[in-house]
């Protein structure tokens, strides 16, 4: 069977329309969101509300591409198999050939090319995630690189993508500063402030993993989180309480 | 092809013709499309394309006499070779080039089949600007050789005869690696290769340190091919040598064999 008819074709106004469906699609997904630190990365993701009888362990939406690269998607979770499998082969492959581990920069751009063809291709349509891919390079520089459905990538200091990523962008646009990631502490105190501001409260409905160089993932259990949750909720309420002394006073 | 009806050319057997070849190797625009041999055994038969006025094949015999040497040392790689290349007891030339030129920091080393080694460390020059363009950064040398092994292994056992090292300098420091179209890729200290190889390493293993001065690197790379050019009867002309450097390869004396043997005479009246 030969599929003459590509699927993926311009509209009079110059739009791909295929590919903003997918952008919607995308728009779908449970949030991510991704911080690079001074010496250390960190992925967030909200977790989904699980049935009564579903395991909880077998939704995984953090993925460990190499032992220095780590990647979070929004979207359609089985698109997203297919890219990791391709990836994850990638890797390893660019290792044997040319005895170095990928940079960052190798493997977005192998990613954000595969997306890029299916957007091209007779009778496929266009995958439905973004990525967030992060990690260290073998000169020990963190990056995060974000892809869309339309192949495009570029670097960013901090992220989110899926549902109300604008609204985690706009809180991390005003509370990143080289500052506020200095430490992993603060790095990924600052991925989780920005998670909750979109999510129920709560560590079981968080899944974090930070990367430090040098080492591999680091998943953070549910305990370690909810700590994190109840400190940045404490700081929430006292400042809140302070705001409220503040305008008091100023009004009498 | 007209220049083969002009000279009267018979191939010897049915499916060397020409005309087939030309159809099937598109190398010019893909270099590894390459017509394979249409024999067995195409590492024992293929000198096999000729015949003489009674019919008889005429066995081409292909030449691997050669002196090439590399080492790396303090102040990066020495690269020395020999330029005699022969057929048989016939010396086609005394001035050919055995170092090939990849990139600014990269040299490859040709023995064996000169057409094998240029033209495959050609199609690697032209696949490493290829990673510069694409990745921003320079390509290194275990990656440079391992393209050229790979290329070689699948080629294995089709009578393609290389012995190639790969001198370079890259992130990592300088790097020295042997291929071979059996497929063998080795990084190294110190290599030799060629025919003349057993009589370079006597003086090269006897006069070897890591931390030698510039001026004793090259005097002992020349000194060990002058040596193979003496006693191997396939080695000869001039002795070149070349320094990879940090900040690129640099020629550094090129001179003929028979002037270095005067040379060397006089030394050892003094």
């Amino acid at each position: 069977m030969s599929y003459d008819r590509a699927i993926t074709v311009f509209s009079p106004d110059g739009h791909l329309f295929q590919v903003e469906y997918a952008q919607e699609a995308v728009k779908k997904g449970s949030t991510a969101v991704g911080v690079r630190g001074k010496n250390v990365v960190v992925l967030g993701v909200e977790k989904k509300a699980v049935a009564k009888l579903q395991e909880d362990r077998t939704v995984r939406k953090i993925c460990q591409l190499d032992d220095h690269v780590l990647m979070a998607f929004a979207g359609l979770t089985a698109d997203a198999r297919v890219l990791i499998k391709q990836a994850r082969v990638e890797c390893q492959s660019h290792k044997l050939t040319v005895e170095d581990p990928v940079t960052l920069e190798y493997i977005t751009r192998y990613i954000a090319s595969l997306k890029q063809r299916y957007t091209q291709s007779n009778g496929r349509r266009p995958f439905g995630i973004s990525c967030l891919i992060t990690g260290f390079d073998y000169d020990k520089t963190p990056h995060l690189y974000q892809t869309d459905p339309s192949g495009t990538y570029h670097e960013w200091k901090a992220n989110a993508i899926g549902r109300n990523a604008k609204t985690v962008r706009e809180f991390l646009e005003k509370n990143y500063s080289p500052d506020n990631v200095a430490t992993e502490e603060l790095t990924v105190k600052l991925a989780i402030k920005a998670l909750l501001e979109v999510v129920q409260s709560g560590g079981k409905n968080l899944e974090v993993a930070v990367m430090k160089e040098g080492s591999g993932l680091q998943m953070l259990d549910v305990s370690e989180i909810e700590k994190i949750v109840q400190v940045v909720e404490k700081e929430k309420e006292e400042e809140a309480a302070s705001k409220k002394k503040e305008s008091k006073a100023e009004s009498k | 092809m007209a220049l083969a009806e002009v000279c009267g050319f018979q191939p010897a057997r049915k499916g060397l013709d020409i005309a087939e070849a030309t159809a099937e190797s598109a190398n010019i625009e893909f270099n590894s499309q390459l017509m394979l041999p249409p024999f067995a055994n195409p590492g024992l038969n293929l000198g096999n394309v000729l015949v003489d006025e009674s019919g008889k094949e005429i066995q081409m015999h292909f030449d691997h006499g050669t002196t090439t040497l590399g080492f790396k040392y303090q102040g990066g790689v020495v690269l020395a070779v020999d330029s005699r290349a022969t057929g048989g007891m016939y010396i086609g030339s005394g001035s050919v080039r055995k170092i090939i030129p990849i990139n600014k920091f990269l040299l490859g080393t040709m023995a064996g089949g000169a057409a094998d080694c240029t033209y495959w460390e050609r199609v690697l020059s032209k696949q490493c600007r290829l990673y510069e363009l694409r990745n921003r950064e320079r390509i290194s040398v275990a990656a440079a050789s391992k393209l050229l092994s790979n290329q070689a292994y699948n080629y294995k056992g089709m009578g393609l005869s290389m012995g190639v090292m790969i001198a370079g300098y890259d992130k990592r420091g300088p790097g020295l690696y042997y291929v071979d179209s059996d497929g063998e890729r080795i990084s190294g200290e110190v290599f030799s290769v060629g025919s003349g190889s057993i009589f370079a390493y006597g003086v090269l293993d006897q006069g070897y340190r890591y931390d030698l001065t510039d001026e004793e690197a090259y005097d002992l790379g020349r000194r060990s091919i002058y040596h193979a050019t003496n006693r191997d009867a396939a080695s000869g002309g001039i002795v070149r040598v070349y320094h990879m450097k940090p900040t690129g390869y640099e020629v550094i004396s090129e001179e003929d064999c028979k002037d270095l043997h005067y040379r060397y005479a006089e030394e050892k009246k003094k």
